[in-house]
């Protein structure tokens, strides 16, 4: 490779112009890392003409003109769109491994460097770059997300964020792509390493959307990010996917109820560490509820905290007391305390005798103390009915066990019928032709 | 409400004679409403006992309209309904009636969680079977209509596994249709359906007529397998194996072989890796014509593949695809076309690939014969027997036996042995524990004298490693060998050193002595029990270690039925009384365990 220098200032105009389409051509060659002692000093040129190329597009004016736009994205597409390669550690687990760094990376870099200077120049004509930057190029740009290297992630974060503001007949098309990755993502792989990204940018587009919703929006509210929650990788990218979830419910307020029966449906049955992300959401949920919507779904959730409060793992039972701390939800829970106090009593008063922790136990004093306080009448009411109705349920469980017991006498004598008719079918076929013969094994069968 | 119904129910159970009408349904409903998801499941995995108690009539028009209209739940009660669904059809009424088990199944499958949608397909195609032709027509081609044009891609995603089973019995009219269905899913803008209908081609392509394969599946084919996303080309390489069966040698040549060339040499390594996995299979269903033309040189291109995971995908299947060549000529194939690039690959940078190579690389010994194998392969191995990684090793002494049977192991031994050894002292366990394993393989195949040369003392020194599942397996391992080596092995060589033990200063090693006991007891048989090894264990209950007194009670129970009444009587009886006064709480335990088992109380 050899050098060509692109400082030559008194150059005229036209052969400065040629000049750089001659180095974008010359940086579309391509470099293998893995071999880290092979071609040394070109390796060297094109990262030194790559800074070159750079500092060209950013200080200086009226460079990006219309016949370059076709060698730019060239030289970006030849270096950045590839395969990724499979990952060096095959149980690669993002929350407890080192990832692995892209091996170009110092070309790469430059690359997405000189691309985000493009993109970001005032002399940047988007009407003259979708000619190619196209559904093509974005969506060999989104499939680069699952990159290992968070660095590279960073930088197309950016940079989709750039196109996806500067190129709106691009912008539905890429929603509906991203839409794929994280469909494919919850019900195919479980894994994809740019959720984080996406979602981040996903964040700053719902903040964008008009009112009212289309409906697009809100089936990949309740399609797509709702289900998003039983990820098993959740801890990953959880902040992002609430504020999403909260922008949603921010935007439009009649979403609560499906978003919080649909956060109820996916709660976590053996991981505390999820349970504990989901009480958080749900708290920054009702930190913007507004008391109608409350009303929809105070019952559901309440019997979901009332499991929660007694969870033996004493950080989600923590977590959901730390519920009442909250003056805001302290509020809705005392307009609505009728409802809510024989939902949580039964919970609150067997934790209060038989919790192991006793932070918890001391919690849950301070939590029936301030519910005493709402309604003393109701509350003495329980406490005092409390017995009676656990031997009410315990009286129902037997009831239950009884018709069940039934059901299955039931089930066996209607299958000794059938063995018995099919005992008598045989006994009479035996005496009788051939022809009979084939009926009846149809029947029995 | 369960509560005031269930006495009902009850009495009405006790009175009635198997009655049809004897449960109000709404009991029943209940329980399948009930707000615990436990219950809940409970009550749906028990959906036929339902539906048993309601009989036949109230199963269709109560009990289906019902799970119909409340098809809204968790996915594990769905998934449950899905698959009772699947095994109605008795109890709606028989084939007559299996229609009515299909508008809960649509709506299951279109639900999200593919778990549930699968188990809903796989319960229509079922249920699909018990159609009589005439209601096939009426209502399950309607319903995959239905679900091909759904909205959303879920419905779509599942229409793709129903229509092989509807096809073969609809009449020419509709089979047109469910073509024209096909089609377009295969090119659906989802690429989740793109994907579904991709690996249900080769499905579909098998029940179609001929003709139809050629010239409508095979187009469908070469689309999907040049589609923009990798994960639906790689699907096409499945379908490619299917479509290859059907069709003649001039037909694969021409319809199939451009796109599996063309997938071979994807720039994806994903569809790559996917030819290399299926090779064996794509060897079978193009021929051995084809296969000598195009898949060897393609071979040969993925055994130098510049991705790992296809290299080692590739060498996976070095074996099969030379046992699969046709017995003429298949020497020189290999010895000229085969042969070269594995020498590249034992000595590739990735480990993965060495031990995959490893693991089937002697398996080419008997396809090659003696003189071959002396000549070529023997160095391969000797090579990978010194491998850096030891999985490599192990890959190699595992498959030991292919290579006995065409050589015998001797040629081998003088470089196995240092290998064996580095192996047993390996620093990760599971080396050494999987090495162990071998043993009594290697003692069968290198000899009793090979063995108590070299090996006996790696056997005796795992007894006392530090980890315990390696003394565990070190105890079985030993028993194994005397099943090989006979008893008079045993008590010369193995039993003395297992005896000394018992005096060991660390408890640990003591109660190894124990276990070997326990596991070589029988082998051993009445004779060397009694003498050499009941008065050590005897001598062990007077232990200070509570641990090592409570495993001579289970020791006792053990070896008990092996010794005569007289031995049990006089020496165990006393014994195993003293441990049942000990002090310990689990050495009386034990004690008493064994003296009820042994019935010497």
């Amino acid at each position: 490779m050899p050098a060509i220098f692109l400082k030559a200032y008194d150059a005229t105009s036209n052969e400065q112009q040629e000049l750089f389409c001659q180095k974008l051509q010359q940086c579309c060659i391509l470099f293998d890392f893995m071999d880290s002692v092979s071609d040394l000093k070109s390796k060297e040129i094109k990262r030194a003409t790559l800074n070159e190329l750079v500092e060209y597009v950013s200080t200086n004016r009226g460079v990006i003109v219309e016949s370059a736009y076709s060698d730019i994205v060239k030289m970006i597409s030849a270096n950045i769109f590839r395969t990724l390669p499979p990952s060096d550690n095959p149980d690669f687990d993002p929350e407890e491994d080192e990832p692995t760094l892209e091996a170009s990376w110092p070309h790469i870099q430059l690359v997405y460097e000189f691309f985000l200077r493009f993109l970001e120049s005032p002399d940047f004509q988007p009407s003259i770059a979708k000619r190619y930057i196209d559904q093509k190029f974005v969506q060999q740009l989104l499939e680069l997300f699952d990159s290992e290297d968070p660095r590279e992630r960073d930088f197309l974060k950016t940079v989709l964020h750039r196109i996806y503001g500067k190129f709106l007949g691009l912008r539905a098309f890429i929603r509906k792509q991203i839409n794929n990755i994280f469909l494919r993502f919850i019900y195919e792989t479980e894994h994809f390493n740019g959720v984080a990204e996406l979602l981040e940018i996903l964040g700053s587009i719902i903040n964008g959307f008009a009112l009212p919703l289309k409906a697009e929006h809100k089936q990949f509210l309740m399609k797509v990010l709702i289900p998003m929650h039983t990820a098993k990788g959740l801890a990953l990218f959880h902040a992002q996917l609430a504020y999403c979830v909260v922008q949603f419910l921010e935007k439009d307020t009649t979403l609560t109820e499906p978003v919080i029966r649909g956060l109820l449906k996916f709660w976590p049955k053996t991981c505390s560490q999820k349970e504990v992300m989901f009480l958080g959401e749900i708290e920054e949920i009702l930190d913007v509820i507004e008391p109608t919507q409350f009303k929809k779904i105070e019952e559901p959730l309440f019997k979901q905290i009332s499991k929660c409060v007694s969870s033996s793992h004493f950080q989600v039972a923590e977590r959901a007391l730390y519920f009442w701390n909250n003056e805001y939800i302290l509020s809705l829970i005392e307009e609505n305390i009728d409802k809510i106090l024989p939902i949580m009593f039964g919970s609150l008063y067997k934790i209060s005798k038989e919790h192991w922790n006793p932070t918890i136990v001391a919690l849950v004093y301070n939590v029936l103390k301030t519910l005493m306080e709402m309604n003393g009448k109701l509350f003495d009411d329980l406490t005092s009915s409390y017995k009676a109705e656990r031997q009410r349920e315990k009286k129902k469980e037997l009831e239950r066990e009884e018709l069940w017991k039934k059901l299955e006498e039931l089930k066996l004598k209607k299958a000794l019928e059938k063995q018995n008719s099919a005992y008598n079918m045989h006994s009479i076929l035996s005496n009788t032709n051939d022809e009979l013969k084939k009926k009846p094994a149809t029947s029995v069968g | 409400m369960a509560g005031a119904a269930g006495p009902a129910a009850g009495s009405g159970a006790a009175g009635g004679d198997g009655d049809d009408s004897l449960y109000p349904i709404a009991v029943l409903i209940d329980e399948l409403r009930n707000e615990d998801v436990q219950l809940r499941l409970n009550s749906i995995k028990k959906l036929s006992t339902i539906a048993l108690a309601l009989g036949v009539e109230r199963t269709r028009t109560e009990l289906l309209p019902f799970l119909t209209d409340t098809i809204y739940d968790e996915d594990e009660v769905l998934l449950a309904l899905a698959e009772q669904l699947g095994n109605f059809t008795g109890l709606v009424g028989g084939p007559d009636f299996a229609h009515c088990l299909l508008p809960p199944l649509e709506s299951l499958a279109t639900v999200e969680e593919t778990v549930v949608r699968d188990k809903a397909v796989e319960s229509l195609r079922q249920i699909s079977q018990e159609h009589t032709p005439v209601a096939l027509e009426a209502h399950f081609v309607p319903l995959v209509k239905r679900l091909a044009s759904g909205d959303w891609f879920t419905s779509r995603t599942s229409a793709c596994g129903l229509f092989s089973v509807c096809y073969p019995r609809a009449s020419i009219a509709v089979k047109g249709e469910i073509k024209q269905y096909f089609r377009s899913l295969c090119s659906d803008d989802t690429p989740m359906v793109r994907r579904a209908a991709a690996s249900k081609l080769g499905e579909f392509a098998k029940v179609l007529e001929l003709d139809s394969v050629k010239s409508e599946i095979v187009p469908l084919f070469t689309n999907l397998a040049s589609d923009e996303q990798d994960s639906v080309r790689l699907l096409a390489v499945e379908a490619c194996v299917s479509i290859a069966q059907l069709l003649s040698q001039e037909d694969i040549e021409a319809l199939v072989m451009p796109t599996l060339r063309q997938a071979a040499e994807d720039k994806s390594w994903r569809v790559r890796y996917m030819v290399a996995d299926k090779f064996s299979e794509l060897q079978k269903a193009v021929g051995p014509k084809i296969t000598l033309n195009d898949l060897i040189p393609a071979f040969q291109n993925l055994l130098k593949d510049c991705e790992a995971e296809v290299r080692a995908a590739a060498a996976h299947k070095v074996k099969e695809l030379c046992e699969n060549l046709p017995i003429e000529g298949r020497e020189t194939i290999i010895m000229n076309q085969i042969l070269p690039y594995i020498k590249e690959l034992v000595s590739d940078t990735n480990q993965h690939v060495k031990s995959a190579l490893a693991s089937v690389i002697m398996g080419l010994a008997t396809i090659l014969g003696k003189e071959n194998t002396i000549e070529h392969l023997l160095p391969l191995f000797l090579a990978q027997l010194k491998d850096e990684c030891p999985e490599v090793r192990l890959n190699i002494i595992s498959n030991l036996d292919c290579v006995n049977e065409v050589i015998g192991i001797r040629q081998l031994s003088q470089s196995l042995l240092p290998a064996i050894v580095e192996l047993a002292e390996d620093a990760k366990w599971r080396v050494r524990l999987a090495i162990i394993e071998y043993m009594p393989l290697l003692a069968g195949q290198l000899g009793v004298e090979f063995f108590d040369e070299k090996l006996n003392s790696l056997c005796m020194a795992w007894l006392v490693d530090h980890v315990y599942a390696i003394r565990e397996a070190a105890t079985s391992n030993l028993m194994k060998l005397v099943q090989k080596f006979g008893t008079e092995w045993a008590q010369n060589t193995i039993v003395p050193k297992v005896l000394v033990m018992a005096n060991d200063p660390n408890y640990l090693h003591r109660m190894t002595t124990l276990f070997c006991i326990n596991a070589l007891s029988e082998a051993c048989g009445q004779e060397i029990t009694t003498k050499q090894m009941l008065p050590i264990v005897l001598k062990m209950a007077g232990d200070q270690v509570a641990n090592v007194r409570f495993n001579v009670a289970k020791s006792l129970q053990k070896i008990g039925p092996i010794l005569d009444t007289d031995a049990l009587q006089v020496e165990v009886k006393p014994v195993l009384q003293k441990l049942g006064q000990d002090e310990d709480m689990d050495v009386k335990y034990f004690a008493q365990e064994a003296i009820s088992v042994l019935a010497l109380a």
